[in-house]
């Protein structure tokens, strides 16, 4: 199964929503597509579905060009961030409906159900209606639906925003395991960097209407090919500083330097872009390849096992996570140790040279 | 490369709006239109007269004074029927039992017919044996509204605002019962009076419900006719006599077609421009 | 500003209450120290926001009293409590501009002119709404209107304290952290009682000096961030903080110590602090839980990859065992031995805590200990 979009773009009235953009989706695997809210993906989303039709470009499933095939034709399924459920149907008639649609007769149906909702633990709630349930069986009911469908895809936009943690954290880890026999080809909109790296598969980072790169989730994030890439995949926030290259060295103008070695080593001199997480940047010295600098410190936030703290270094905020906690006073002057073996470096065009 | 309808079939499920609209609308107006420009003494034959009809009655006293009462009908029973409606709204309970009572008691006036309307009001207001009329003339009112053109206003306008108060207070209490719960509390906190709340949240979210309300009871009470046909005529004289029953003394007493035709364009025209008016303005600050 | 104190608080949307599960609220003791910055932890359906609407005076508690400085409010009514609370969607005044929605709550209370316009610029600059001040309130983004409610609260001098029910829930990501950093630096700033409602533990434990958390219409613990991470007065805590939250295994008492499946966990663990109970559980967290030559014999059932950890799912007989690997120790391929860092394990029964808190990790030697253990599992593994 394959599912591509060909330079696809969609301008309404004067506003480009989305700008030509080409994606060869990856079958059997979560596709996220990764970005704020209004980067795009929902419409991005409706355009795969067949419900907005794009102004240039072209969709292509399996071979096919369905630019033209109206959303009925298409074997599609999609959940939304809200619960949406017929509030008038039991769970169990909610989940028959696109079966019965398709005209599958009852014996088909009712063995569907039962699998799909023990799958998914609704079984008990099997007859009771969606208003009696709570927002996790209400969405685990949307899923169970789109599962039944057997859509060839299955577009999941932003599934799990609208429930409590805990219970996110429990939906997401099955979700992967759901959809893995089911065959279909599966697109998942998220804001959460987090999330698009638990779910696995391929993740496409989008920024104001633009995908800016799309390869395996843990590539994406390890190898940002662009500063602006790496910004919509960080959470917390990466920081980013410019420094120079001269003689073999790096030095940043807070003061810190190290050796460009190995295949820093090769770049031209001149002006460049660094990038490091915040888990890079921390209260303790990782080995002899941390740099030192000076920072004042603006907040500490500590999560029980991690202290997060926004100091600024030379007149930037950044951001540093270490392990453990750690107290410190507004205003106070601390050493922060940037990792320099986990730097990512970026051109004077913001692209990707070294990592 | 066209980029239209993308399911044609679609379009047959609006033929037969579209046959419905023609025949109850569309036709109709253009028979209109073809009389107001011509001339007929029956028979079917006609004589091409030109702009010479709505020249009339453009110029005519009688129609002056006519859409005059009409503004003047339309705005009072706005005045009265807005306010009030919301007034009534804002009072009735939120939830329980009450609810539901409250909403039926309030459904009643619109489902009675607007010549039953006018008929109740007729007895009900006689002088001699209505207890409406009966009730003033014991207090000491010298009322009287198949005589006296203030009788016969105040009855016309109290009528209007029994039969349709309760339109404005239906669709008034839908926008109230749309505003989410936190605006309310909030407003508490804040420390707001009631009439801040009324003010900055209630009016502001009941813009849009209101909006439609006004526009509803503009181009309703300005084409009223049955009800006032039936209690009073038109009359004592002329003085509750509005453009509608104006229009038909016109087409079907005197049997001016040409005349009458003109006046029903020039009448639709004006609910148009009006109505076309009060929605730009009103809908010019969204967004 | 002021102490709340909450004495023997129930509450129930009933008229009649009978069984337990007709209180949202079940009997609540608790006291909010003033200007501490608090977070309420829980779950949808735990009773947090009944809490807090007791608190605001938008609920009047079916039993109990609520007192701020030791004076009774319980029956005093919302607007009376001066208590500011922004709320889970954004409420702003969308007639009025920015300027007019910050001076809204002064305005009512009859604050003279030259004071509203000091005060309403002053909030306007810190919550860095400045340039908006004068445009109309209904054309912000959510994160806009909701520093709108925020400012409104802190715009008035009198305030006992600041309520928040869920108030980064229409906030993207990146914008949480912005605005949530904003809150505890105003928290600093202005001293002001804050209590942050939330179902997201990661926004309460960064928040909050101190987390209440709820379950069921209890409180079940409330603690320092580092508390409820280290001791979990419950097993529920320990799962419903921290991400993935705490294992909880099945105990047995290895040579009068405790143990899991035979295996002695913890060295310093002694089998009578249990005070003779049946059956008890094991807490650690996946953090505590490490790699190792010897131990616990696991399979690895799946590893997912955070980015800056990976946790990794291994099952030893049907109980399911996370561990937290950081970056660069390798994890072995499909069967491994797992080790419990010492100091680490609670015990429970029935769910609570027995025996010995877990020391602190401050009290200690902080994050030596954490770092000098990843340094020596480094070498001992092959470096991936």
């Amino acid at each position: 199964m394959t599912l591509q979009l060909k330079n696809v773009s969609l301008v309404r009235d004067t506003e480009t929503h989305i700008y030509p953009t080409s994606l060869d989706l990856v079958d059997g695997q979560f596709n996220t597509l990764l970005g704020t809210t209004l980067a795009g993906k929902t419409t991005l989303m409706r355009i795969m579905a067949g419900l907005e039709r794009p102004t240039q470009g072209q969709v292509w499933f399996d071979g096919e060009d369905i630019t033209r095939v109206p959303v009925q034709k298409r074997n599609v399924a999609m959940v939304y961030q809200q619960f949406i459920n017929y509030p008038n149907f039991t769970v169990y008639d909610n989940i028959a409906s696109p079966m019965k649609l398709l005209g599958k007769d009852k014996k088909t149906i009712d063995d569907a159900i039962h699998r799909v909702a023990d799958l998914l633990k609704l079984t008990p709630m099997l007859h009771r209606m969606p208003n009696e349930l709570s927002g996790g069986q209400q969405q685990r009911t949307a899923l169970a639906r789109a599962l039944v469908k057997e859509a060839r895809l299955v577009l999941l936009d932003e599934p799990l925003a609208n429930l409590d943690y805990k219970l996110r954290e429990e939906l997401r880890d099955e979700l992967p395991k759901l959809f893995r026999h089911s065959g279909a080809m599966v697109v998942y909109a998220t804001t959460e960097p987090s999330e698009a790296l638990l779910l696995g598969g391929y993740s496409a980072a989008l920024f104001e209407g633009k995908v800016l790169q799309f390869g395996p989730t843990v590539d994406v994030y390890s190898k940002p090919d662009s500063a602006e890439s790496a910004r919509v995949f960080s959470d917390p926030p990466i920081n980013l500083a410019k420094v120079n290259k001269a003689h073999g060295q790096f030095s940043l103008s807070a003061g810190a330097g190290w050796a460009a070695n190995g295949e820093a080593h090769a770049l031209p001199d001149g002006e460049y872009t660094v990038g490091f997480r915040p888990h890079h940047l921390t209260l303790t010295p990782h080995g002899d390849t941390s740099v030192k600098v000076s920072a004042e410190v603006l907040l500490t936030e500590i999560s029980g096992s991690e202290s997060t703290v926004h100091a600024v270094v030379d007149g930037h905020t950044w951001i540093s996570l270490s392990h453990g906690v750690h107290s410190l006073d507004k205003g106070q002057t601390i050493d922060l140790f940037i990792d320099t073996r986990k730097c990512l470096m970026f051109d004077d065009k913001d692209r990707l040279v070294l990592s | 490369m066209s980029q239209k309808a993308q399911n044609n079939k679609a379009w047959w499920l609006v033929m037969p709006v579209v046959i419905l609209v023609a025949f109850n609308a569309v036709i109709p107006l253009m028979t209109v239109v073809n009389y107001s420009v011509q001339e007929t003494f029956g028979d079917n034959v006609f004589f091409y007269e030109g702009l010479k009809w709505f020249g009339q009655v453009l110029h005519s006293e009688r129609f002056h004074e006519a859409l005059g009462r009409q503004f003047l009908f339309t705005g009072i029973v706005l005045l009265i029927e807005i306010p009030l409606g919301v007034a009534i709204a804002l009072a009735m309970p939120r939830k329980g039992i009450g609810v539901s009572i409250c909403l039926v008691l309030m459904s009643l006036p619109l489902l009675i017919p607007w010549n039953v309307v006018g008929a109740m009001w007729n007895i009900f207001a006689l002088p001699d044996i209505g207890l409406l009329g009966k009730t003033l003339n014991a207090m000491g009112f010298d009322y009287n509204y198949t005589r006296q053109p203030f009788s016969a206003w105040a009855t016309v306008v109290a009528m209007d605002v029994w039969h349709w108060t309760s339109l404005v207070v239906l669709l008034a209490y839908a926008g109230l019962t749309a505003i989410p719960e936190d605006y309310f509390q909030a407003a508490r906190i804040d420390g707001a009076s009631a009439w801040s709340v009324f003010r900055y949240i209630q009016l502001p979210k009941m813009k849009r419900v209101l909006t439609i309300a006004i526009l509803l009871r503009f181009m309703d009470s300005f084409m009223i006719y049955t009800e006032p046909f039936v209690l009073t005529g038109g009359g004592p004289g002329n003085t509750t006599t509005f453009l509608s029953i104006d229009l038909v003394k016109m087409a079907l007493g005197q049997f001016d077609l040409g005349p009458a035709a003109a006046m029903s364009i020039i009448y639709f025209l004006i609910i148009l421009l009006v109505s076309w008016l009060f929605y730009t303005f009103t809908m010019r600050n969204e967004n | 500003m002021a102490t709340i104190k909450l004495n023997n608080l129930r509450h129930s949307y009933l008229d009649n209450p009978r069984g337990d599960e007709d209180w949202a609220l079940k009997k609540v003791d608790l006291t909010w120290e003033d200007g501490g910055a608090y977070a309420l932890l829980g779950s949808s359906g735990c009773g947090k926001t009944t809490m807090l609407n007791l608190i605001s005076g938008l609920l009047t508690p079916s039993e109990g009293s609520i007192q701020f400085d030791n004076k009774d409010v319980t029956q005093i009514r919302a607007e009376e409590r001066n208590i500011a609370q922004v709320f889970q969607f954004p409420v702003v005044y969308d007639t009025m501009t920015v300027r007019e929605n910050l001076a809204f709550p002064l305005r009512n209370r009859g604050v003279a002119k030259p004071e509203i316009d000091k005060r309403v610029v002053e909030i306007a600059q810190m919550l860095d709404l400045s340039e908006s001040l004068d445009t109309r309130a209904q054309g912000l983004t959510a994160d806009g209107k909701q520093k709108i409610s925020l400012g409104r609260g802190l715009v008035r001098s009198d305030v006992n304290a600041i309520l928040f029910d869920e108030p980064l829930t229409v906030i993207d990501p990146h914008l949480k952290w912005q605005l949530r950093s904003k809150l505890k630096e105003l928290h600093q700033q202005f001293g002001a009682t804050m209590i942050y409602v939330t179902h997201d533990q990661t926004e309460a434990l960064t928040f909050a000096d101190k987390v209440v958390v709820m379950h069921d219409g209890m409180v079940v613990q409330s603690g320092t961030p580092v508390e409820l991470f280290e001791s979990p007065e419950h097993t529920f805590v320990g799962h419903f903080i921290g991400s993935p939250g705490m294992n909880v295994l099945p105990g047995s008492v290895v040579d009068e110590r405790i143990g899991y499946c035979g295996y002695t966990v913890d060295a310093h663990l002694r089998a009578d602090q249990l005070n003779g109970a049946d059956s008890f559980e094991l807490g650690i967290r996946p953090e505590f839980v490490h790699f190792a030559d010897q131990g616990i014999p696991v399979d690895i059932v799946k590893v997912s990859n955070t980015g800056r950890v990976r946790i990794v799912d291994t099952r030893h007989d049907n109980d399911l065992i996370r561990v937290v690997v950081p970056e660069g120790e390798s994890i072995p391929a499909d069967k491994g031995y797992l080790q419990f860092e010492p100091y680490r394990t609670t015990t429970y029964v029935d769910g609570w805590r027995v025996g010995d808190k877990v020391t602190p990790i401050s009290s200690r030697t902080g994050a030596a200990t954490r770092s000098q253990i990843s340094q020596s599992q480094t070498s001992a593994g092959s470096a991936s």
